[in-house]
């Protein structure tokens, strides 16, 4: 088992290291030297010699190749560069977001599991009724929402109109200030896991091995338990992971809408200001978030389903 | 043939979209861009104006028509690159296999790890706000779902005796692609675009709603979105009418999706959500 999840580890390393390699390339190529766009700032062109001088600091007269390979030795060791604006490490700017991303996207996961989950299910132990039919519009309703609209909808209603929550920003990290955001981003997941599961359960239903469990007499409830529930859980749980992983990304309009102090909001902030290293970084840990819930979902299958050995 | 409800429903709100963005200029009451007039400033909805109006005395309806054709051709035009880019390289890897079924495996991950809201956020940072820039940016970054789609069919079509034939009679291996392997995995790649135009529309609004997209004062839903958020409290119609205008056309993109993957990809099940 623990060889299993060393080599599953491994296998992520390349990955991770062409995230990096198209990440760096694409900003290597943006028009304009960032030495000269980063002293624009509307007082006039800046002084050659500065320029040249924060060139040879930001080491930008290196060839693209070399840049690339000093970017990944310091990646290696944690060092993610400074950022342009606050010249601030990068990882020390990340570090303060973090938190409050990882709260946010756990919070709408939640949300989306613990609603999503029994929905479908619900609407598959009886497809064509009414619950089902109510319960897939639902469904498909909110994967079509934007978020940031639904956000706005529910900012102006239970924030503005009724006063029940406060309407944007972190607070104190409280609850109450977690709740609205957590519920824009947690529709469309909801939405798409409710569809998964209702599919996953409809699919295993009909398998021949829960029709020789049925005509062997065993009881519907254990029928439902044994069976279908844990085999149409290796197929939920691909559709959680991938949700998952990538609803840190998702969650940029989201923290922009809700002044949420995460990674998203660090992520368009500094595009805005051209700071590429922290936009680099930024989309970086977002990526690793990904590949790391989806390597432990990889995991989780081995202990569901023993049938799956990957060797 | 049984009555289908997502196929009719989600058919009538696309084509109600597709007229309204074709006649945009005729239907439209105002112009767009051009008519602002700050004595009828935030004017509620009424009369003059059925959505009401902007800051600047802009008409809301107007706005959102001609939002329509920005969104559709966003939705359109990114798709089909990403179904050009999708299926060359997913039908080329399954025929051919080898390292270019490896590399473009791999390619196909690390498309799959990157979010695509954000790798298009990234593409637009480089290249610029902007109707090109977008469709650039949408088109380039959601096409590893159509590649492992016709990855799979290419794979599992190219044993099948017909292809054979076709190989022993001579044809080439792009010929054999296009008039043997395409034409029977059309079905899901139709069904995965009408799904991915709705992706690509919400989208945009996400890009538009940051300042990454369209940006004022050409009107499209998220931008206006966008504007609109700062006044909520006072003039909420602003928020309202663009909103449900990305809603209805998702939602009628999503429900021709579901309802033609019932027609033409019966058997697929992971690929239902």
């Amino acid at each position: 088992m623990l060889i299993f999840i060393l080599r599953r580890l491994a296998q992520t390393i390349p990955t991770l290291i062409a995230v990096v390699l198209l990440i760096f390339v694409l900003f290597s190529v943006i028009p304009g030297s960032i030495a000269s766009t980063m002293g624009d700032d509307g007082r006039g062109a800046m002084d050659p010699q500065v320029v040249e001088r924060m060139k040879k600091e930001l080491g930008l007269n290196d060839p693209v190749h070399v840049r690339f390979v000093n970017y990944l030795g310091k990646l290696a060791t944690g060092d993610l560069g400074n950022s342009f604006r606050t010249r601030e490490p990068v990882t020390k700017l990340i570090s303060t977001r973090l938190w409050p991303s990882l709260k946010l996207t756990f919070a709408a996961m939640a949300i989306a599991i613990l609603i999503g989950l029994p929905l479908g299910f619900i609407a598959a132990l009886k497809p064509g009724s009414m619950v089902d039919s109510v319960s897939m519009v639902f469904a498909v309703s909110g994967l079509s929402l934007p978020k940031f609209w639904l956000g706005l909808m529910l900012m102006y209603l239970f924030a503005l109109k009724l006063s029940w929550l406060p309407s944007f920003g972190y607070g104190d990290g409280g609850l109450k200030y977690l709740i609205l955001p957590a519920v824009a981003l947690g529709v469309s997941p909801m939405a798409l896991l409710a569809r998964t599961t209702r599919a996953a359960v409809l699919e295993i239903a009909n398998a021949d091995f829960v029709r020789t469990a049925r005509s062997k007499g065993m009881s519907e409830t254990r029928v439902v338990k044994w069976h279908v529930l844990r085999n149409a859980l290796v197929i939920v749980l691909t559709a959680i992971g991938l949700q998952f992983g990538s609803l840190m990304g998702q969650a940029v309009v989201v923290e922009k809408l809700f002044s949420w102090p995460g990674l998203g909001s660090l992520l368009v902030d500094s595009v805005f200001q051209r700071d590429i290293p922290a936009v680099q970084g930024s989309i970086l840990v977002i990526v690793l978030f990904f590949l790391v819930i989806n390597t432990l979902v990889d995991i989780a299958y081995v202990l569901i389903d023993p049938r799956i050995r990957y060797t | 043939m049984r009555f289908r409800a997502n196929l009719v429903i989600g058919g009538a709100l696309v084509a109600t979209a597709v007229i309204v963005g074709c006649l945009a200029p005729w239907i439209a009451t105002h112009d767009p861009v051009m008519d602002a007039n700050l004595m009828n400033a935030e004017e509620p909805p009424g009369r003059a104006f059925i959505f009401g109006t902007d800051a600047q005395g802009r008409d809301i309806y107007s706005r959102i028509v001609h939002g329509a054709r920005i969104s559709l051709t966003v939705g359109i035009v990114s798709q089909l690159i990403n179904s050009v880019i999708g299926v060359a390289l997913g039908l080329t890897a399954g025929y051919w296999g080898g390292w270019w079924d490896d590399f473009v495996s791999g390619l196909t991950n690390l498309m799959l790890a990157i979010p695509s809201l954000i790798f298009a956020l990234a593409i637009m940072a480089i290249l610029g706000p902007g109707l090109t820039s977008l469709l650039i940016a949408l088109g380039l970054t959601n096409w590893s779902f159509t590649c492992r789609i016709s990855r799979a069919s290419a794979l599992s079509l190219k044993s099948q005796p017909y292809v054979q034939a076709a190989k022993t009679l001579g044809y080439g291996d792009i010929r054999i692609m296009l008039t043997q392997l395409l034409p029977n995995m059309l079905g899901p790649i139709i069904v995965i675009a009408t799904l991915g135009m709705g992706a690509a529309i919400l989208s945009e609004a996400a890009l538009s709603f940051l300042g990454l997209g369209i940006r004022p004062p050409y009107p499209s839903w998220g931008s206006m979105l966008s504007e609109a958020r700062d006044t909520i409290t006072t003039v909420p119609w602003l928020s309202v009418f663009p909103g449900l205008a990305i809603f209805l056309t998702v939602l009628g993109l999503n429900l021709l999706g579901d309802g033609l993957r019932d027609i033409l990809d019966p058997q697929s099940m992971e690929r239902r959500a």
